[in-house]
């Protein structure tokens, strides 16, 4: 470690002020930190700090994100097979070979276009790098589906990050969750790309019949019967979104999130008991395929799982305060069912809810901090 | 028949305080005191108080006795700052734009008292008199705003947080063992100051510590829980909070001893037992000095390395001193940890020591090791703030801290006041400062926002 410590500090002069390459400040600033925790001591306040940072904490976001992208390749490639030869196997590691091949690209072209802006923002304005586009850039792909053309990928991931984020301020000052924000870019710009034949990849070069590429909420949107076997689509051996078919995965990363103290229970809780409790009146009330598709199921299908663990939960876009946290939470859930319920041309629901929510997150937080205030005046009173 | 404050105890209310951390650090001071011989140099700094511009009575070379004023307050001439110890009052130190730093006072090997008048009945103005005149009255702080009292405000009430729970903070009950009379005597002479109650609030640990025993009528609420348990901020909070246009004074039971003594000896005696603690001493115990003391002598020998920092008061709050400091107006404990200006390869990921931590991310630091060597590396670099929950879980108050810290960013004064500012001062966030995933500075922010607040109110 000495040798590379002592050949940072060797080269470090040429990024600082007056250097050669002054103008990659930032850049150099971004990775001389990724390896080494600078040797800053506190100077005011308080002398000592916690041990926690924004690298460690984003970090354990990726880390949470791990089995739902392991599995989400893994699916890729099996969907893929599968569509061909129903006979295929699930342990046959052709299907993650084909998925690396598939999902890799993605997850490069995400990373490379959004550091690139975010690198360039950065230095432009002469901020440190920001640990925030970590985590977004594998969410991007996650929530994509597998046959989506790179430039695309390319154009979303431009579209999040500089109107998403960067006119607002970059990370911490954004209103929407720059992820979701490329998501929904493409659903709305490329509407006939997004609806085509993309979910299942091969469908597209005619490899595969086309009738099986369909998703359940596909399916659901299209007035017929969920017909997933509910063990598979708990797994996630369904098509989708890369990342986002497996209930399974989504739960192992909510759970690691929720014990390491990172993501919000709140949150992740309000929006899964919203959903189920929606779920259930309309259950209660009956009368067509949509309304009777069993409340439980609704949490395993689609990006459910995958948008209220991974999300909702994004911080700088939720709600921050606590009780703000349950009733965003809780709205997210409830809405996401109505949109798959009542408008099943939008059936991918939550992460219109979502996007909705985080706008209305500072109007919840705004009124539950009313009522502290009105506490604080009451008191005066009595 | 018990004792009053015996009765008081027994009856008296138990508070739980659930949110808040202790940060258990290693060397807490051994309950022994050092025979150090007492230092001769003595100081009292301008800069231990808040915005107080000073106005010299005195000059450099001049002779002073114990209780003689060296100082005072130029916006009230009333609050008088006064001499610690007798002697020549060898350099008054200047910083930037001649604000005055330090007086600095040689003292005299025996120390020779102004001896000053004790009123033979206790009244506010004969106790508010005698404090001024004594410069004690610069002990007593007034909230809101964490300021010196004003003389001419009559507090809703008076409270003294009978425990510390700051990071290896004194022991009060060993440190101030043996002056239960001149604590019961100084309640007794701030108990005029006030048309409310005295709050002594102590520890359910520790609800009757021997220095409270002889006191008479006061208020005595228990507090349980991690720190800020022990701050007075939080207790006052709890207890009977502070609303617009309403002032509560506090007071340290060191000063009250102070105060006390006065009052019985009509001397201003400032000896006290100070705490020294932290990982980089060599015997982390209590000495006997006098507030306002030189650390050089006192810490020789006993600071294990060259790169430690030498602070006065506790981790969270006091103020870097430097070897050759001397102890500040407030403090009852000096901490000595070491400096963190090392790179650590990796260390955001893989952390190569354990540190104290919040955190359930970095578990081994937070379920498996008890007590920490904590340095002042800041452990990051500072960031927008992104991470919520956190400061809410280390604040036991009804108050709303992000969206306070906002409002004093804003400047937006009605926000502020709506939002709580008159309830803390810096101490009551310096939990929240350290928990920070950002590295917010928060107690920079809420002094500007304090600050700001008294300038426009």
């Amino acid at each position: 470690m000495k040798f590379l410590r002592n050949t940072i500090d060797k080269i470090k002069p040429n990024f600082e002020k007056g250097g050669k390459l002054s103008f990659l400040h930032s850049v150099f600033d971004g990775f001389e930190t990724f390896l080494f925790v600078p040797n800053h001591t506190t100077k005011s306040g308080t002398h000592i700090k916690d041990g926690i940072d924004l690298k460690r904490t984003m970090f354990f976001v990726i880390i949470a994100l791990i089995p739902a992208t392991l599995f989400g390749i893994w699916n890729v490639g099996f969907q893929h097979y599968h569509a061909i030869d129903a006979s295929t196997t699930f342990w046959d590691l052709n299907n993650l070979w084909f998925g690396v091949l598939k999902t890799l690209p993605i997850i490069i072209v995400s990373y490379m276009v959004g550091l690139g802006i975010e690198f360039a923002f950065c230095q432009i304005k002469g901020h440190p790098i920001n640990e925030g586009f970590l985590v977004s850039g594998m969410l991007i792909p996650l929530v994509l589906p597998p046959d989506i053309p790179l430039w695309m990928v390319a154009v979303a991931t431009a579209f999040a990050v500089i109107v998403g984020k960067e006119v607002f301020g970059g990370t911490g000052m954004n209103i929407l969750n720059p992820a979701l924000t490329a998501r929904v870019f493409l659903y709305i710009a490329y509407p006939v790309e997004m609806a085509g034949e993309i979910w299942v990849s091969g469908i597209g070069e005619g490899l595969v019949d086309a009738a099986s590429g369909a998703t359940a909420l596909g399916a659901f949107g299209a007035g017929k019967a969920v017909s997933v076997p509910v063990m598979d689509s708990f797994i996630g051996m369904i098509p989708g979104c890369i990342g986002e078919t497996s209930a399974l995965a989504c739960l192992i990363g909510g759970v690691f999130l929720i014990a390491t103290g990172i993501g919000s229970w709140r949150i992740m809780l309000a929006t899964v008991l919203g959903g189920l409790g929606m779920g259930l009146i309309l259950n209660a009330i009956g009368g067509n395929p949509y309304y009777e598709l069993p409340a439980y199921q609704h949490l395993i299908i689609g990006g459910f799982a995958f948008g209220a663990v991974f999300m909702a939960t994004d911080p700088v876009s939720a709600a921050q305060t606590d009780m703000g946290k349950w009733i965003y939470g809780a709205l997210i859930g409830v809405l996401t069912i109505l949109i798959r319920v009542f408008n099943p041309a939008y059936p991918e629901g939550i992460m219109f809810a979502i996007l909705f929510m985080n706008v209305m997150a500072p109007l919840i937080d705004n009124y539950v901090v009313k009522s502290n205030i009105k506490r604080r005046l009451s008191r005066v009173k009595a | 028949m018990q004792p009053f404050a015996k009765r008081n105890v027994a009856m008296s209310r138990v508070i739980k305080i659930k949110k808040g951390k202790d940060i258990n650090l290693v060397g807490s001071a051994q309950k022994s005191t050092s025979d150090k011989t007492v230092s001769s140099s003595f100081a009292v700094k301008p800069t231990d108080f808040k915005n107080l511009i000073p106005k010299m009575v005195v000059k450099a070379g001049a002779e002073v006795k114990a209780g003689d004023v060296l100082f005072h307050d130029k916006t009230d001439d009333r609050v008088k700052f006064t001499a610690p110890v007798s002697g020549e009052v060898a350099e008054v130190v200047r910083g930037a734009r001649r604000a005055i730093q330090e007086v600095r006072i040689l003292a005299d090997k025996e120390i020779s008292y102004k001896s000053f008048d004790v009123p033979s009945s206790l009244t506010a103005d004969s106790v508010k008199e005698l404090l001024l005149e004594s410069g004690l009255w610069t002990y007593i702080v007034q909230r809101p705003f964490g300021i010196v009292a004003n003389p001419d405000v009559t507090p809703k009430a008076i409270h003294i947080s009978c425990f510390d729970s700051a990071p290896l903070a004194a022991d009060l009950s060993y440190a101030l063992d043996g002056e239960a009379e001149a604590f019961a005597k100084g309640v007794e002479a701030l108990k005029q100051l006030t048309s409310g109650k005295i709050h002594l609030n102590v520890n359910s640990k520790d609800s009757n510590p021997s220095f409270i025993s002889k006191v008479q009528g006061a208020e005595v609420t228990q507090f349980n829980g991690p720190h800020p348990a022990g701050l007075v901020g939080v207790q006052i909070h709890h207890i009977d909070p502070i609303n617009k246009g309403e002032h509560v004074w506090t007071v340290n039971p060191q000063h009250v001893v102070f105060i006390g003594r006065l009052f019985l000896t009509g001397q201003l005696d400032k000896s006290q037992k100070v705490a020294l603690a932290g990982s980089d001493l060599v015997n982390p115990q209590y000495t006997s000095t006098i507030s306002g003391t030189n650390m050089a002598a006192l810490l020789e020998g006993n600071v294990k390395s060259d790169n430690a920092r030498i602070i006065s008061g506790n981790v969270l709050t006091g103020n870097t001193i430097g070897k050759d400091g001397y102890l500040g107006h407030f403090d009852t404990m000096v901490s000595v940890i070491p400096e963190g200006d090392e790179y650590e390869f990796l260390g955001w990921l893989f952390p190569s020591y354990a540190r104290p931590t919040i955190s359930n991310s970095l578990p081994l630091s937070k379920f498996v090791k008890k007590e920490f060597v904590a340095n002042t590396n800041i452990h990051g670099e500072e960031r927008a703030f992104v991470v919520t929950g956190q400061y809410e879980k280390v604040l036991p108050m009804d108050i709303y801290p992000v969206y306070l810290l906002k409002a004093i960013l804003a400047q937006d004064l009605e926000a502020m006041e709506n939002l709580g500012i008159y309830e803390v001062i810096e101490e009551d966030m310096a939990l929240c400062e350290f928990v920070c995933t950002s590295k917010i500075n928060v107690q920079s922010i809420l002094n500007d926002g304090l600050t700001l607040m008294e300038e426009e109110g």
